[in-house]
């Protein structure tokens, strides 16, 4: 039961909003997470108890916190014991957390790797692989457990002591699969309002799913037919074909997961729940590290947040930041131990996405872009200064934009491809056989879309421009349909769907179509 | 006060920190920046400046800066 499927929307969502309704307001709560854990178990359904023992550990690893706060409070325990105790509750709760993601989602890949070195080396060594089942959204769910446990360990938050509240956190039924990854200190009090699902509510929930079905059906759906036929038959093209389906995957991706993310905010929002946005018009950036600020936001904020200050904030970058600032001087003594912090950073995010070194080249690849343009950054100004550059000029945004996009391209790529090699041997082909002319010798309209596919995909994603360009300037295009009058507020309702039913990639011809950010 | 304009000036001197009170949600500066500053400010105050202090609010003007310094200085 995908998000964007009838099944989803048109009977589990309406039988949901039903019981919601209706049952007395104080236990509506509850029907959200009776919801959750079916939802969860049409995907998974043994692998439930996995998400149990997850939510079970994050409650007691609270409640203990909690109970060791209380002692040393009450002058039972001194502060070395009290540091002793919190370090290792949280420890446990972080190896315990990882190991069970560790075995269900990279088990595989480092007992072929193990295997394969110790081969290297002429002592084999056969680490069986296993035939496991990911139990879905165990990506997302694990890192807001670990997020939850780690906030009460800082102090931000209190323990929860409702386990059924801390259960709904987990397993939240519109963001279990994809994210939007949050906080509990964002959503505690939210999704336990058990507000009423009001006429206002319901249409913005609703313009915002119909919004996210757009991008997924009429354009990512379509760019897929492109994107699997170049993927799957690369060593059949070169040139520019590989350069158009790079895009056509970049674009694919983004109104894929976006499109999905939409949906998501939607139907929280229907039960007045907000949740975080996830992206903020990436395209606009014009730096890798922008670009990384606005794109998958919630995750860029998990690591900043538990990766990135835990380990540029230990006492052995600090101290590493004093020698190494005394050597190198003041900027690129403090970008050693940021290095070290964005290289941990990074290593997880490619690991995240799965166990493949093409994710894990992706990872080092912005690392590698995000260090450059810091080590570059000094001898960039002076050259710049020297050369009389406005670097606010358009000229010089342009220049980034595109210098960034062709950035994200290639690492889409790799990202795609189905392994770390098969992207080389892309990347190098589209060297390979360059000629302009497949633009106009038919060899485009023959890589999975036809000509009317490209229109309506050009147009759609012009439409998503302007609507990311009104965003960029602060206008809130969801606000502005709402303030129409009815009847062409209608009209813009039923245009898009419409628009969805009639130019949407579906039925015979089209394949299933999959969301892609569920398989990390 | 002085010592936090000198230590903000050098991360980014083209930047009003007196008048500024955005500097995080405006991403006038980011993460890497805070780092270099955290770094300095610790060796001027003599304070330790943990993750849970590494909150936009404490970060958006050199007000909210000097309020965290003094609330560090006083624990």
């Amino acid at each position: 039961m995908s998000y964007i499927s009838f099944e989803y929307l048109l009977i589990f969502l309406p039988m949901v909003i039903l019981l919601y309704t209706i049952v007395a307001r104080k236990y509506r709560y509850l029907i959200l997470l009776l919801a959750s854990y079916i939802f969860f178990m049409i995907y998974s359904d043994n692998l439930v108890i996995v998400l149990l023992i997850t939510t079970l550990s994050i409650y007691l690893s609270g409640r203990l916190l909690e109970k060791n706060q209380i002692e040393y409070k009450n002058k039972t325990i001194d502060k070395t014991a009290y540091q002793k105790k919190r370090k290792k509750i949280v420890t446990i709760l972080i190896i315990a957390n990882l190991a069970i993601i560790g075995l269900f989602k990279y088990y595989n890949f480092f007992s072929l790797n193990i295997n394969r070195g110790f081969s290297f080396i002429g002592s084999p060594l056969n680490l069986a692989s296993l035939n496991l089942v990911m139990p879905i959204g165990i990506s997302f769910y694990t890192m807001q457990g670990i997020s939850y446990v780690i906030d009460v360990y800082r102090g931000k938050i209190k323990a929860e002591h409702n386990f059924l509240k801390l259960a709904l956190f987990q397993s939240f039924f519109p963001t279990i699969v994809e994210g939007p990854i949050v906080a509990y200190s964002d959503m505690e009090k939210k999704l336990s309002q058990n507000h009423d699902i009001t006429y206002n509510n319901l249409c913005f929930g609703i313009q915002r799913i119909v919004w996210g079905i757009f991008k997924n059906m009429v354009i990512a759906d379509r760019l897929n037919m492109l994107v699997r036929t170049v993927f799957n038959n690369y060593n059949n093209y070169s040139g520019i074909v590989i350069i158009v389906a790079a895009i056509a995957y970049t674009f694919q991706l983004y109104m894929n997961f976006y499109g999905t993310i939409d949906v998501s905010i939607g139907v929280a929002k229907i039960f007045d729940i907000e949740l975080t946005e996830n992206f903020k018009q990436p395209f606009f950036s014009k730096t890798t590290l922008e670009f990384w600020q606005r794109w998958h936001i919630t995750l860029g904020t998990w690591f900043k947040e538990y990766v990135f200050y835990s380990v540029s904030l230990s006492k052995f970058s600090k101290n590493l930041n004093k020698k190494m600032k005394n050597r190198f001087g003041k900027y690129y003594g403090s970008l050693i131990p940021v290095g070290i912090a964005l290289l941990a950073v990074w290593l997880c995010n490619g690991l995240w996405h799965g166990a493949k070194w093409s994710y894990i080249f992706f990872g080092l690849y912005y690392f590698g872009l995000i260090m450059l343009g810091k080590i570059c950054e000094p001898i960039v100004s002076k050259v710049t200064t020297l050369l009389k550059i406005d670097r606010k000029s358009r000229f010089y945004s342009c220049f980034q934009s595109v210098k960034l996009l062709i950035i994200v391209f290639i690492g889409e790529l790799f990202f795609r491809a189905d392994s770390f090699l098969v992207g080389v041997k892309m990347f190098l082909s589209i060297f390979r056989g360059f000629s302009f002319k497949v633009i106009y010798d038919g060899t485009l309209l023959n890589i999975g879309l036809e000509r009317e596919d490209f229109v309506v995909v050009i147009l759609a994603l012009l439409l998503v421009l302007w609507v990311s360009y009104k965003n960029e300037k602060g206008y809130d295009l969801y606000l502005g349909i709402s303030n129409l009058k009815l009847p062409y507020r209608w009209f813009i309702y039923y245009g898009m769907i419409l628009v969805i039913v009639i130019f949407g990639a579906y039925g015979v011809g089209y394949l299933t179509p999959e969301l892609i950010y569920a398989g990390f | 006060m002085e010592k936090l304009l000198e230590i903000l000036n050098e991360i980014d001197d083209e930047i009003d920190y007196e008048n500024e009170e955005g500097l995080i949600d405006d991403a006038l500066l980011d993460s890497l920046s805070i780092i270099s500053l955290v770094a300095q400010i610790e060796n001027e105050f003599d304070i330790e400046i943990s993750p849970v202090d590494l909150v936009p609010d404490n970060f958006n003007s050199m007000k909210r800066m000097i309020e965290m310094i003094k609330r560090l200085q006083e624990d």
